[in-house]
This record gives structure tokens, sequence and C-alpha cells, in this order.
């Protein structure tokens, strides 16, 4: 199992869902793409797949419209998945946290493992999130193990 | 004993191609690039996922594409029947399609369409590739052409070279490669999510993964043909082919299927015929 466990954290794929943000914080993930930042060199790879993906990026402002969808996409990927909100705005609601079609945080609707502050979040603070997320597989894969012997 | 290597060493050596495909991609990108082992560590961790799955059917169909994988190339190694290893290679790609048209989502099914135009577009080329062959040594099986060449010292690029161009194209749309990536975008394009694979997922993605490992080995091989005179131009052959494919993938940018069909059949069938009929003309 050690080497499977080794391979997680060399090789999590990404999926990115936009709740409604104002793009700043999904042009900062895609910018982790580019050769600047190159996250494919920790075998991160935005695969835009729920069903193959490892990590969920939330971005932006949830709302009572989109909840079902950010739900549906987090139930599809497969366990051991972590969840990181980036940016105020899918943290805390940010500024828009007093509107009242916003629900304050995308942890009111699927757990989240690793909360990313900044507005837009910046690339290097997003690659530290997602490490740190990659440190949370462990946990994720031994309640994964307790749930089997559960069943 | 070349059974037991070709189900060993074929996913070894196709998985560390795949990762220096990667990292050579990254390079010509101005990127760093993931580490050599990359899809070793992709595969394994596919296989330590959940198991997600829409019906029984897909598992059925992922594992025939697997195991007819594994079979056309150890026919290859064996020496068997080109028209045979072409069969088998077709009814595997067949079932990846099966598995891919059994779940409801859009995107597979799109996907799968695709896969069925890329089969289309490329078998009937493997077929006359094949039959070139034949009318050179006089036998379809692999362990005669490779004897013919070793005797005669006559490599078949040499004869069928316009083959051998049309060839490149075949492999191009047989690996997904840009310009004919369209049933599954690799790397990072999601124009329909991820094709054919996008409804497979976990220790299923990581069979596919394999399989598309043997499926590349074979490929080569059948590139390795060409010039098998000597281990020593056949391995050179095929890293030429090899780093051609990379430039190509690199370097083009995605067709539609019309595009990809008629330039396989119009050039591509041309272009073998051309050159089958003159080597027909020039030996009599």
């Amino acid at each position: 199992m050690g080497l499977i466990n080794n391979s997680r954290a060399k090789s999590p794929w990404v999926v990115h869902f936009d709740c409604g943000s104002c793009n700043g914080c999904d042009i900062e993930v895609l910018a982790c793409l580019t050769p600047l930042y190159d996250i494919e060199r920790f075998g991160i790879l935005n695969i835009g797949n729920p069903k193959h993906a490892d990590i969920l990026l939330v971005t932006g402002t949830v709302n009572p419209r989109n909840e079902r969808v950010l739900r549906n996409v987090y139930e599809q990927i497969p366990e051991p998945k972590v969840v990181v909100a980036i940016g105020a705005c899918s943290c805390t609601g940010g500024i828009f946290a007093d509107c009242y079609n916003v629900i304050q945080g995308v942890d009111k609707v699927i757990p989240v493992d690793v909360y990313v502050p900044g507005c837009a979040a910046r690339p290097e603070a997003i690659i530290d999130g997602v490490v740190l997320g990659l440190a949370k597989f462990g946990e994720k894969v031994a309640k994964m193990n307790s749930k089997a012997v559960g069943k | 004993m070349m059974v037991v290597l070709a189900i060993v060493l074929g996913p070894i050596i196709g998985g560390l191609l795949t990762g220096i495909d990667r990292k050579i991609t990254a390079r010509i990108q101005g990127r760093f690039g993931p580490p050599i082992m990359q899809p070793f560590y992709d595969v394994f961790k596919l296989i330590g996922k959940e198991k997600f799955i829409n019906n029984k059917v897909q598992i059925v169909y992922v594992i025939t594409y697997l195991f007819f994988a594994m079979l056309s190339l150890v026919l290859f190694v064996m020496g068997q029947d080109l028209i045979a290893i072409i069969f088998v290679l077709t009814v595997g790609g067949g079932a990846m399609v099966m598995g891919a048209l059994s779940v409801r989502s859009p995107y597979s099914q799109v996907g799968a369409q695709r896969e069925i135009m890329q089969m289309l577009a490329y078998d009937p080329l493997l077929i006359i590739a094949a039959v070139g062959m034949f009318m050179v040594t006089g036998s379809f099986k692999v362990s005669d052409i490779i004897s013919y060449q070793i005797t005669h010292n006559a490599p078949l690029l040499y004869v069928l070279p316009l083959v051998f161009l049309v060839l490149i194209e075949v492999l191009t749309i047989k690996m997904r490669k840009s310009p004919f990536d369209i049933s599954a975008g690799q790397h990072a394009h999601q124009e329909i999510v991820r094709g054919v694979h996008t409804e497979f997922s976990g220790p299923y993605l990581a069979m596919i993964e394999v399989a598309h490992w043997y499926e590349l080995m074979l490929a080569l091989g059948f590139v390795a043909l060409f010039f098998a005179t000597q281990w020593y131009f056949a391995v050179a052959l095929v890293v030429l082919m090899y780093l051609l494919e990379i430039l190509l993938d690199n370097t083009t940018a995605r067709l539609t299927w019309r595009w990809m069909l008629k330039s396989a059949w119009g050039f591509g069938i041309v272009l073998c015929a051309i050159n089958l009929i003159a080597f027909y003309f020039i030996q009599a």
C-alpha cells in the first residue's frame, strides 16, 4: 500500500469548479498551468472531469442556484478526495457575504479541507493550498478504510 | 519466455516512453515537466481510488480491452499473422467503444462516436500496409517478414516508402496524438471532457492506461518491421518515429473528424495504392 500512497501525493489530478466567481481566481488557477508555475512538474493535471479527479478547486460565491451543481460535482469524485476553497468568496462569501442570494462559504455545502484566502488568491498560494491538501490524503485513506471495515 | 517478457516488459517500456513523451512535450512548451516515472504514479494512484462504476457491463468491456491489447502484443512477439493481430487489436478497440456507449453521458457517447471514426480511418490503412508487406515478403507472418529482411538484407522501407509515410498518419490516429486527438484529448485538452474515457474512473481507468501502453508497444513494433534487417536499425527507426510523433503532437492543432477521414482515406489509400502498384510493375 506504501507504493499507492506515495503515488497519491505525486499525481493529484485537479478539477476546477467556478461557482460564479468574478474570474479573478479562475485566471490565477489557470496561471498555475503556465510555463512560469508549471504545476505538471508535481504531476498535477487539470483534468476537467470529476470522475478522474482527486482534488476539487472551488472558486467564487456559492448561491442556492448552483449549490446543487457543486454538491453533484463533489459527489462524482471518487474517494479519497480533497476540497480546496480558493479566494475570499468561496471561503466566507467575501464582500458579497451579506447579499441575499449568497451562501457564506463553500463549507456550508460540502466539507472543505483547505482554505486559500486572497482576492484574488495568488498562484503561489493556490499551489501551497493544493500541497497542503496532499497531506490530508493520509487521513482520508484511514477514514475510507474504517468505513470499509464498518460495512 | 517471449510471452512473459511481452506481458511484463511491454507496459514498463510503454509507460517509460509515455513519461519521456510528457517530459519532451513540456520542454517543447517551455515547461520543466513531470518526472519520467509520472505515468506509473498516475496508474498506481488510480488503482488505489474508490471503485466507481455506472454499470457492471463497463467492467467487462474494460477487461476485454486490456486483454485484447495484451493478446495483440503477445501475438506480435510470437511472430504470428499480421492480419490476426490487426483483428485482435480492432476487437479491443471495439470493446472500448462499447464500454463508452454503455453509459448515457453525452461526452462519453460523442467520444465513442469519434473513436469509431478513428478506427474507421486507420484500420483499412493498417490492412493495406500488411498487404504491402505480404506482396514483398510473401507472408503475413511477423516472423517470416523479419527473416525475409534478414536473409535478403533488404529493409521494407526501401520498397514501401509511401506505405511507411501513411503509417505515420496511422500511428498518430491510433495513439490519439494531435492533430487527430479527437476522441479523447490527452494532456489538458477538454473539448468533450475526456471523450471515450470520461465515464471510466479509478482502477478501470488504470487498466485503460496500461492497455494503451501495450498498444503503443504494438504500434512501435509495426514501425520496427519496416527496417528489421538488424535490431539496432529497427530500434533507431522506432526512436526517430516516436520523436517525430511528439513533434507532430506539439506543433499541430486538432482537426475535425471529417479532415481525418478525408486525409486517411484520400491521401492514405492513394499513396499506398501508388506504392503497391509501382512495386508490382517493378517486380514484373
